[in-house]
């Protein structure tokens, strides 16, 4: 049903959309920006996912660097299409319910379109913020020790065996963790452990946040925003890593 | 040898016959019969323009197999499960029970259901069609989910009291056609007042939750939501008057036209149900819409809230335009006049000028994206303002553009916009 969808979706690119278009889209590469005129002509608007998704990059970023105003709007650009898509569903799907907005602003598009948008910004790459350390080195020590190596005592896999050894992420559909807020690391954790961010069944990282304390969640959110992150270093391979659990979200099989 | 098998071929097939036989009379079909793939599909068409989904379906859940929360001033009440699960859902029900479900508005046991199920628009739907739309309803695989029960307050909750309140608002009985109009205006109509059920939000409810006969359409609040439904009868509104029945069918069909956008719980209904309807029955719908809507007659009250001064007023449409310039004029252009089926134009735009000023607020607040659509499926979509503008510049740039280009609605106080702030977007 879905690929049928996607089937229709090309179609409708080549036949064009809206009414008022100036840029007629690239057949081969219909969602690609470098199509689009700068500005449009008065009363037209550029037929390009870019113009569509405006209303996202008001609150994270033009580009999908996120932060514009606040640490709680995370970056976009560059992180997996099918993790984007994940999120942009579980929004839909009431899935993760702490941000109303997202459930709102979606809760009416289509997968085909949702997964347009995922794509969209996971190609983009805007540099990185820069970083600065916001915690005493104790605290950063310890949340090195749990992101690289874990706690095998209280069964904490570390964050690498998931993220990449260099945390970038892994395709399809893990997230590279580098370059966002230690708030908004922390915030991510915790709703985890409410039951406020969900994934499908079985959800590892629900099963890992349950394990952390408050101390851990902090240590490893300090230890991991610290640390500089590239735009140019991109998430490993499909099937470069085998994972420690189940994810329902990042499936293995 | 292959006789042999020829003829364990003949009776597996006579055995699973007559055990499917067995089976339809036992359990699964009440009525006996298998219904026609052609009824079903008809009932499935009916199901959509009725949008059962909307309630019977949790976010995230399976179809139709309820649990949908509907939060009402009396307390929640909770959708139940219509797929034909013989325990949890309608698998025991016949195609009387499903009748008298949408046509008296009672359950198969002879309870009153409550009128959050508009019963008091489906009594006009046909026995044919309801019959179809049991015919899909049963051919759909069955979900084991139990209901739950109403979490309605005292006295709500005694459902005995429905008795009472259907003397007063229910009046039972199909849809009878109006001799002096055309076929394509009944057939509106029908589908209007009835599977349509559009009156079940764009009319005021009294205190207890009833339509009063003669507000059909006239417009309301939708309680919990704080959406304004707009009037469906008064030009002044949303009445459908000086609409072409183009743009009518535009916006129901694809969520968007040139006169304007769906928003709020309007969108789920175009995306569910509205889009699938066929363009004759749209089309009839819109005739009968556009017959509806007449002069300003039963416009609704405007609640009474603090209005601001003149001298409040030319302070708010100057800062008003300065937001205006520089957040909104890029996508809804210099002149409010938008950009057809793209950004809707707010000059002349009856939805930003009406009574309520909620929905204006709202949108300023939280933007939001029209449905994806078979017509429109790649949507493009406005902001939300609410953390970069504050209470006072909402306020002016809702009264900017309800005053511009135009537009004469009255302006709009920052306490509107507080109120606004506290309404969950979900």
């Amino acid at each position: 049903m879905r690929i049928l969808g996607r089937v229709g979706l090309v179609l409708c690119f080549g036949t064009g959309i809206a009414l008022a278009q100036n840029a007629p889209p690239d057949p081969k590469n219909p969602a690609a920006p470098a199509a689009a005129p700068a500005t449009a002509a008065k009363g037209t608007v550029p037929n390009t996912i870019e113009q569509r998704v405006l209303a996202c990059g008001y609150c994270h970023g033009k580009n999908g660097e996120g932060a514009r105003r606040s640490e709680y709007y995370p970056r976009l650009a560059g992180k997996p299409v099918e993790y984007l898509y994940n999120q942009l569903i579980g929004f839909r799907e009431k899935r993760r319910s702490a941000s109303p907005i997202m459930t709102y602003m979606v809760g009416g598009l289509s997968d085909n379109y949702l997964h347009e948008i995922a794509q969209y910004y996971s190609g983009l790459k805007p540099p990185y913020p820069e970083t600065t350390p916001r915690a005493d080195a104790e605290t950063l020590a310890r949340g090195q020790e749990l992101a690289m190596r874990g706690d095998k005592t209280r069964d904490i896999p570390a964050c690498a065996s998931c993220h990449g050894t260099g945390l970038t992420g892994l395709l399809p559909a893990i997230p590279g963790i580098l370059g966002l807020y230690p708030d908004y690391i922390g915030a991510q954790l915790g709703a985890w452990k409410d039951g406020k961010r969900n994934s499908v069944a079985p959800d590892c990282m629900a099963r890992i946040a349950s394990r952390l304390t408050g101390a851990d969640v902090s240590a490893v959110s300090a230890w991991l925003a610290t640390q500089p992150a590239s735009a140019d270093r991109l998430p490993l391979a499909v099937g470069s890593m085998k994972l420690p659990m189940e994810c329902g979200g990042a499936p293995s099989k | 040898m292959n006789r042999l098998l020829a003829l364990v071929v003949v009776l597996v097939i006579l055995g699973g016959g007559y055990y499917f036989w067995r089976y339809e009379k036992q359990g699964a079909a009440p009525d006996g019969a298998a219904p026609e793939q052609s009824q079903v599909v008809r009932g499935e068409y009916l199901a959509r323009i009725g949008d059962c989904y909307a309630c019977h379906t949790a976010r995230g859940g399976q179809p139709y197999a309820g649990g949908l929360e509907m939060e009402t001033p009396f307390g929640p009440l909770y959708a139940t499960n219509i797929t034909p699960d013989p325990e949890t859902g309608i698998g025991k029900w016949n195609a009387d029970d499903f009748w008298r479900a949408l046509h008296e508005g009672k359950s198969k046991d002879g309870s009153l259901l409550y009128p959050a199920m508009p019963y008091t628009n489906y009594t006009k739907v046909t026995r044919a069609d309801s019959d179809a739309m049991y015919a899909y309803f049963r051919s759909l695989k069955p979900v084991r989910q139990p209901n739950r029960p109403p979490g309605l307050s005292f006295p709500y909750n005694q459902r005995e009291l429905l008795h009472g309140w259907r003397t007063l608002y229910f009046k039972e009985g199909e849809y009878k056609d109006d001799p002096a109009q055309s076929k394509e205006w009944n057939r509106g109509a029908y589908l209007v007042e009835g599977l349509g059920h559009c009156n079940a939000c764009h009319s005021a409810r009294n205190m207890l939750g009833a339509v009063k006969p003669g507000d059909e359409m006239s417009g309301g609040l939708i309680p919990v939501q704080n959406w304004y439904a707009p009037s469906l009868t008064s030009n002044k509104e949303t009445g459908l008057g000086t609409w072409d029945v183009k743009d009518i069918v535009d916006l129901l069909r694809t969520g968007v036209s040139a006169r304007g956008a769906v928003y709020g719980p309007m969108s789920a209904v175009v995306q569910h149900s509205l889009q699938d309807t066929t363009l004759s029955d749209l089309n009839a719908m819109a005739v009968y819409l556009k017959s509806r809507a007449q002069g300003a007659a039963g416009e609704p009250s405007v609640p009474t809230t603090v209005t601001p001064t003149a001298e409040q007023t030319s302070a708010m449409m100057e800062t008003g335009k300065k937001i205006y310039d520089d957040q909104c004029a890029e996508c809804h252009q210099a002149e409010g006049q938008g950009v057809p089926r793209v950004y809707p134009p707010l000059a002349s735009n009856q939805s930003i000028l009406m009574g309520f000023p909620i929905n204006p607020i709202r949108i300023v607040l939280n933007g939001g994206y029209p449905p994806s659509t078979e017509g429109n499926p790649r949507p493009y979509g406005m902001p939300p303002f609410f953390q970069d503008l504050n209470d006072d510049q909402v306020a002016a740039v809702v009264t900017y553009i309800r005053r511009s280009w135009g537009n004469s609605a009255p302006p709009v106080s920052p306490a509107e916009v507080v109120k606004a702030r506290g309404v969950p977007t979900d």
